[in-house]
């Protein structure tokens, strides 16, 4: 939503330079006022037509991000106002490239979690959420990226070697491949197990609950084709 | 008269590598862990963690449950300590709801929080030790933990599966013998720490087994990501009550002790002072106990807005996140848990490389897993 609204600005540029001159003294006393607070390489990198105050825009991840990829990113999103819950969508195909950059330059050295998210409805139904922390500034960043379905995505392992089990576990629960995993096989359950069960179409059986999430909310026509695992 | 082998001199030892296999129902393993083992003589070469025994697809249930009905279900997952998996869950969903907790509520759940971290080593140092070796330290472990079900018993009725938070707070407020009972464990415990301690960190074959055993450094701590007492004993002072304060955490003094040298000793030592951390921080919460409400006003049925939120907390093994992702309704579209154990144990076959045969019940021990949250 934030993006939106600064895309709406920069859109109307005219209107917003004319209003300049009111608004600039006190963009000028934030940003100080944040330089002194001990983020002066931060205010340095961020250039002046960007509103300084947008809690998300101005995370050292996103401008990284920003930085590396461009119009690339797809949507950035944040569940709360504050910079806790930034989710950025980019593109499958850079993740290797993105996350190696946030790695060695950006000191995101802290994979915390990798998991994989499965959207039916949509055109790419598979999901790869990036939990990435930096201990040393203590910021946390979530990327995500959409996958078709049979398309693979590279494995990060190389970066962080905690992707390792954690992509397996994604492969073993949705499917979702890994290219360039040295050991992409089933972890939770055994190796002849038919299916991926965290998947959408998968039902869950037992008292009750015996229609998969598909059944319930999608009607029958308009169903994806389910893969064989 | 013995006639002479013609070949005296020339037996060539056979140096095949050899495969053990060491679980699924190994007492050391502290579950149904498989781990296979590539010898060469008592080298280790090769380590392959086989897992998933216990299975049971928490996360998958999670999605077809309300989210209020789910809370039971944390307790279950790292099964000694309880009250830290319905903990991270059920801020998360408070995240996701965004519902303010009442100060009292938040108080009550660090003081069991607290007691939880102090259970949950002292299970892990009683069992470590009897895998080494020493009996005796498992009997006092013991004995101390069973004082601090007593207390859970009080507050919350239950032991082991306590299930003692709430979406929006806690379900009662704990008796004052609770609180009181609390005061007296405080006091109690750091002396009766002295037992084991004496038992153990000067004693030279603890030493002997410990020191230089199974080390990790803080680099490949860090790009293997393990977390809690793993990550602090190779020296990065990374723990969430610090780095991303949650509940009250941000009200509380207390230090986070780092290891120098990664190995099995500096867990134990890591483990033995967040103990000690763990009273002072329960000392400072039951004395400045604030009044009023323990719950929030909850809706009926739980509805949160569309997003995604990842909440975590320092669990006793280290950091628990729960990645909730909401479409609306009253059920979680995905229910992510980040299990501190599985995450941590990826960290063995680095650990065991080139060790001892022997060494590797020493290294699976100071990891400090359990099995139904890494299998989940």
């Amino acid at each position: 939503m934030a993006e939106e609204n600064q895309a709406e600005e920069e859109e109307g540029t005219p209107s917003a330079a004319e209003s300049e001159p009111s608004s600039e003294p006190q963009e000028n006393t934030e940003e100080a006022a944040s330089a002194g607070g001990g983020e002066g390489e931060a205010a340095l990198t961020e250039e002046p037509s960007e509103e300084p105050e947008d809690p998300i825009e101005s995370l050292r991840g996103v401008q990284a991000v920003r930085s590396l990829l461009g119009d690339e990113v797809e949507e950035v999103t944040s569940f709360t106002e504050g910079p806790e819950e930034v989710s950025m969508v980019v593109p499958a195909g850079r993740v290797l490239e993105l996350c190696r950059f946030l790695k060695e330059e950006h000191g995101f050295d802290f994979l915390s979690d990798l998991c994989g998210v499965h959207y039916p409805e949509r055109e790419k139904p598979l999901e790869v959420v990036y939990q990435l922390f930096s201990i040393e500034r203590s910021e946390r960043l979530r990327l995500k990226a959409r996958l078709a379905e049979g398309d693979a995505i590279s494995s990060v392992q190389g970066v962080w070697r905690t992707a390792n089990w954690l992509e397996r576990e994604a492969f073993d629960m949705f499917g979702i491949k890994f290219e360039g995993h040295p050991d992409l096989r089933r972890i939770l359950l055994p190796a002849d197990w038919e299916g991926f069960p965290l998947r959408k179409e998968y039902p869950l059986p037992g008292d009750g609950f015996g229609l998969s999430w598909v059944q319930r909310q999608i009607p029958p026509d308009s169903r994806p084709v389910q893969p064989k695992g | 008269m013995v006639q002479a082998p013609e070949k005296t001199d020339h037996i060539v030892p056979q140096t095949e590598e050899l495969v053990v296999n060491m679980g699924p129902q190994h007492p050391s393993t502290h579950g149904v862990l498989r781990v296979i083992l590539q010898l060469d003589g008592e080298t280790i070469k090769h380590t392959d963690c086989d897992i998933g025994y216990l299975h049971r697809g928490v996360e998958k249930i999670g999605e077809n449950l309300a989210y209020g009905q789910f809370v039971p279900y944390t307790d279950r997952t790292d099964y000694v300590a309880s009250p830290t998996g319905n903990e991270g869950y059920v801020e998360a969903v408070e995240k996701l709801l965004e519902l303010d907790v009442p100060i009292r509520a938040k108080y009550v759940r660090v003081i069991t929080a607290e007691l939880t971290r102090i259970a949950s080593h002292l299970l892990w140092l009683a069992t470590h030790a009897l895998d080494i070796g020493a009996m005796t330290v498992f009997l006092y472990c013991f004995r101390d933990r069973e004082k601090i079900l007593d207390l859970f018993e009080t507050a919350y009725g239950a032991r082991l599966t306590v299930h003692s938070f709430r979406v929006g707070g806690i379900f009662e407020d704990p008796p004052t013998e609770f609180f009181l009972a609390c005061e007296d464990f405080v006091r109690y415990f750091p002396r009766a720490m002295y037992d084991y301690e004496d038992l153990l960190t000067e004693n030279r074959i603890w030493q002997k087994r410990t020191r230089g055993v199974a080390v990790l450094n803080a680099e490949d701590a860090t790009n293997l990501g393990a977390s809690g007492p793993i990550i602090r004993g190779a020296g990065v002072p990374f723990d969430i009550r610090k780095a991303e304060p949650y509940a009250a955490y941000e009200d509380f003094d207390f230090t986070v002790p780092v290891g120098k040298n990664g190995d099995t000793y500096d867990r134990y030592l890591v483990r033995l002072e967040e103990m000690r951390q763990s009273c002072y921080i329960i000392d400072q919460a039951v004395s400045d106990l604030p009044t009023g409400r323990t719950m929030a006003k909850v809706p009926r049925t739980l509805k949160p807005k569309l997003g995604d939120v990842y909440h975590r907390i320092e669990s006793p093994k280290g950091e628990l996140g729960y990645y909730l992702v909401s479409d609306g309704t009253d059920r979680p579209y995905r229910l992510r848990i980040r299990p501190p154990s599985f995450i941590n144990l990826q960290a063995l076959p680095l650990m065991l490389q080139d060790q001892l045969v022997a060494d590797a019940i020493a290294a699976i021990g100071s990891i400090d897993i359990v099995l139904g949250e890494v299998d989940r």
